[in-house]
């Protein structure tokens, strides 16, 4: 695409304002493109600071305010900053049943931070994890956008050694 | 296919290479249901053939598909919209994510027939943020349907057109539930609406709109194929059509998905037979048989037909048919906490009874767990959740109810035992 629809002093690149434009005539209102926007720019910053929910509210039109009460609703949407991989252990019923919470003292005594936290040296944030769906596969979790399934303590320790060693 | 076991969809599971078109139309007849419908049935024959599928929907509430596109008004000025469910997210369900990996054409299919039977134009799939994967592959398979014809303009040739966007959510429970999900698609907070009006009068943006689950959409090609009739025979109890995709999981030796006919085989034979009996040879404790929102069942209480009815008759729920087995090993006022941790954080806060109820039960319970309890805790839940029951807009409040009654009705003395003498009726918590 050749003209940008960007505005010149948006924290948010020409990508987003590009792929906003591709979705707005599938939806019948604009509001509707709030999620879809929010993710999007969550996307350039790995989480959402107050100058990207402005330029998404300015986007949208909408009042900066109605953003930040939709952004809120949703635990996706990290309204603090989050480590570089974010883990996201599953403690549900079904993965408790098979061990989960071996893997969350176990994540926390080798990170050194309790659930909620992250790392100093922003590599890691620790979260427990509503169901992710992957029961069957018990336990389970996410680091950032990927699954890892059938997880216990080697997988899992072998897991944040490889990221822990990741530039 | 041998002929005692009919199955739809799962023979297709499990291989990467069998979500494509070209494995889609070779080995399942993919898009000749929706050729057959789109060319030569009109709306209301469809919905007739739906009807008498006996497909009931597949996302926790049972309720007859055909009668449910029925309800959309003809005609009208309004666009109509065809929403298809796939946010997935009652505790214990993984189906709907399978059914996406391998088969997402035949849930396209289904939109295909699904948007001509209630005269929708665009149709949207709801789709959990987790499953960032899943919504790319549907995406690709959108566009592979739409290379091939099957969508965008003049499908097969007719003056029929349909879109499909998929849109993600951002992780929230109450968004699997109808009317919190079309608030969420319109770019709001994902809290249930008022009702009525039902959706299939004001859903979608205000216009009327069907909201079905994946495998329910999902099943419908096979219904055209098949015919109403033979689906509906599939099933072996009255009133419940075609086959069950049930989420196995827990402390059974093969947690998985498995599909029946549905009503073919109880409680039993699915955790013994097809889950292959318990963990570490471990004495059955516990089954919460439809999603963590059911009641649970004692160990004596299996031999029941898994199907709506006859789980219905036993007090408890199919729901979205997704089982979660649980062993003598585990600690059940634990568990009963950890579930209502779950329904206390994805409570909406919209309607009191909820939102103050579920941080209520859940502190007691966390309570009960650290030596705390009080003598008359248990009481207090019981009333609780009858206070919640029934009392709030949407069924999240039944959902974290229903648990809490049941836990404490039928394993009261694992209870009592944690609430010690010295405790009872003197320490207050802090
Ligand atoms: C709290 C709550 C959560 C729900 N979550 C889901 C879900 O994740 N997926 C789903 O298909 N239905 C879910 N439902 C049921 C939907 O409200 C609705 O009945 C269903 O999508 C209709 O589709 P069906 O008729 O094909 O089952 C939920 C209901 C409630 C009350």
């Amino acid at each position: 695409m050749s003209t940008s629809v960007a505005p010149q002093e948006s924290v948010l690149s020409p990508k987003f304002y590009e792929a906003m434009k591709a979705l707005e005539p599938q939806y019948p209102r604009k509001t509707a493109l709030i999620l879809p926007a929010l993710h999007q720019a969550q996307s350039e910053f790995g989480w959402l600071p107050k100058e990207a929910l402005e330029a998404v509210a300015q986007y949208i039109g909408v009042h900066p305010a109605q953003i930040r009460e939709v952004a809120s609703f949703y635990t996706m949407f990290n309204l603090k900053p989050v480590g570089k991989t974010h883990l996201k252990i599953c403690t549900n019923v079904a993965c408790v049943l098979r061990g989960a919470d071996d893997l969350v003292s176990f994540c926390e005594k080798k990170l050194g931070i309790a659930c909620g936290e992250t790392t100093p040296d922003g590599k890691f944030t620790l979260s427990e994890e509503e169901c992710l769906g992957a029961c069957g596969t018990a336990p389970a979790m996410m680091a950032n956008d990927d699954y890892i399934e059938n997880l216990d303590i080697p997988k899992l320790n072998d897991f944040l050694e490889r990221s822990q060693h990741e530039r | 296919m041998s002929a005692e076991v009919q199955t739809l969809f799962i023979q297709h599971f499990g291989k990467d290479s069998n979500r494509t078109l070209s494995y889609y139309q070779s080995q399942q007849s993919g898009y000749v249901a929706a050729k057959t419908v789109v060319t030569t049935m009109t709306p209301d024959q469809v919905i007739e053939e739906v009807k008498k599928s006996n497909l009931r929907g597949r996302g926790g509430a049972g309720f007859p598909t055909g009668m449910k596109w029925s309800f959309i008004p003809k005609g009208g000025d309004k666009p109509k919209y065809l929403v298809c469910n796939a946010d997935e997210s009652e505790p214990g369900t993984f189906k709907d994510r399978d059914l996406i990996r391998y088969t997402p054409h035949g849930l396209i299919e289904g939109m295909i027939i699904g948007a001509y039977a209630i005269g929708c134009k665009h149709a949207y799939i709801y789709i959990r943020g987790e499953y960032t994967r899943e919504a790319r592959l549907l995406n690709e398979a959108i566009q592979e349907a739409k290379s091939a014809g099957f969508l965008g303009e003049k499908i097969f040739g007719t003056d029929f057109s349909l879109n499909i966007t998929v849109h993600r959510g951002a992780g929230a429970y109450i968004c699997g539930e109808e009317t919190g999900l079309l608030n969420s698609l319109e770019g709001k907070r994902g809290e249930p609406r008022v009702k009525p009006p039902f959706p299939a009068i004001s859903g979608a943006f205000g216009c009327p709109t069907a909201v079905n689950n994946v495998e329910s959409l999902a099943s419908i090609p096979h219904i055209i194929r098949l015919g109403g009739e033979a689906y509906s025979k599939l099933g072996a109890v009255e009133k419940s059509g075609g086959t069950r995709i049930i989420s196995l999981s827990g402390q059974v030796k093969r947690p998985g998905l498995y599909e029946i006919q549905a009503g073919s085989k109880t409680l039993r034979q699915i955790i013994y037979d097809l889950g292959g009996g318990m963990k570490k040879e471990k004495k059955l404790k516990a089954v919460i048989p439809g999603g963590s929102s059911a009641p649970v069942l004692t160990a004596d209480e299996i031999d029941v037909i898994y199907d709506i009815e006859p789980l219905m008759k036993i007090g408890t729920m199919m729901g979205s048919a997704a089982i979660m087995v649980v062993s003598e090993s585990v600690d059940l006022p634990k568990l009963l906490w950890r579930i209502t941790k779950f329904y206390a954080h994805e409570s909406c806060g919209q309607c009191t009874p909820c939102r103050e109820g579920c941080h209520w039960m859940e502190s007691i319970l966390h309570r009960i767990c650290h030596g705390q309890g009080r003598e008359d805790d248990l009481d207090t839940l019981t009333s609780l959740a009858g206070n919640i029951g029934g009392k709030t807009l949407c069924a999240l409040g039944d959902a974290a109810a229903g648990p809490v009654a049941s836990f404490i009705k039928k394993f009261r003395p694992e209870f009592e035992a944690k609430i010690t003498p010295v405790v009872r009726g003197q320490k207050r918590y802090a």
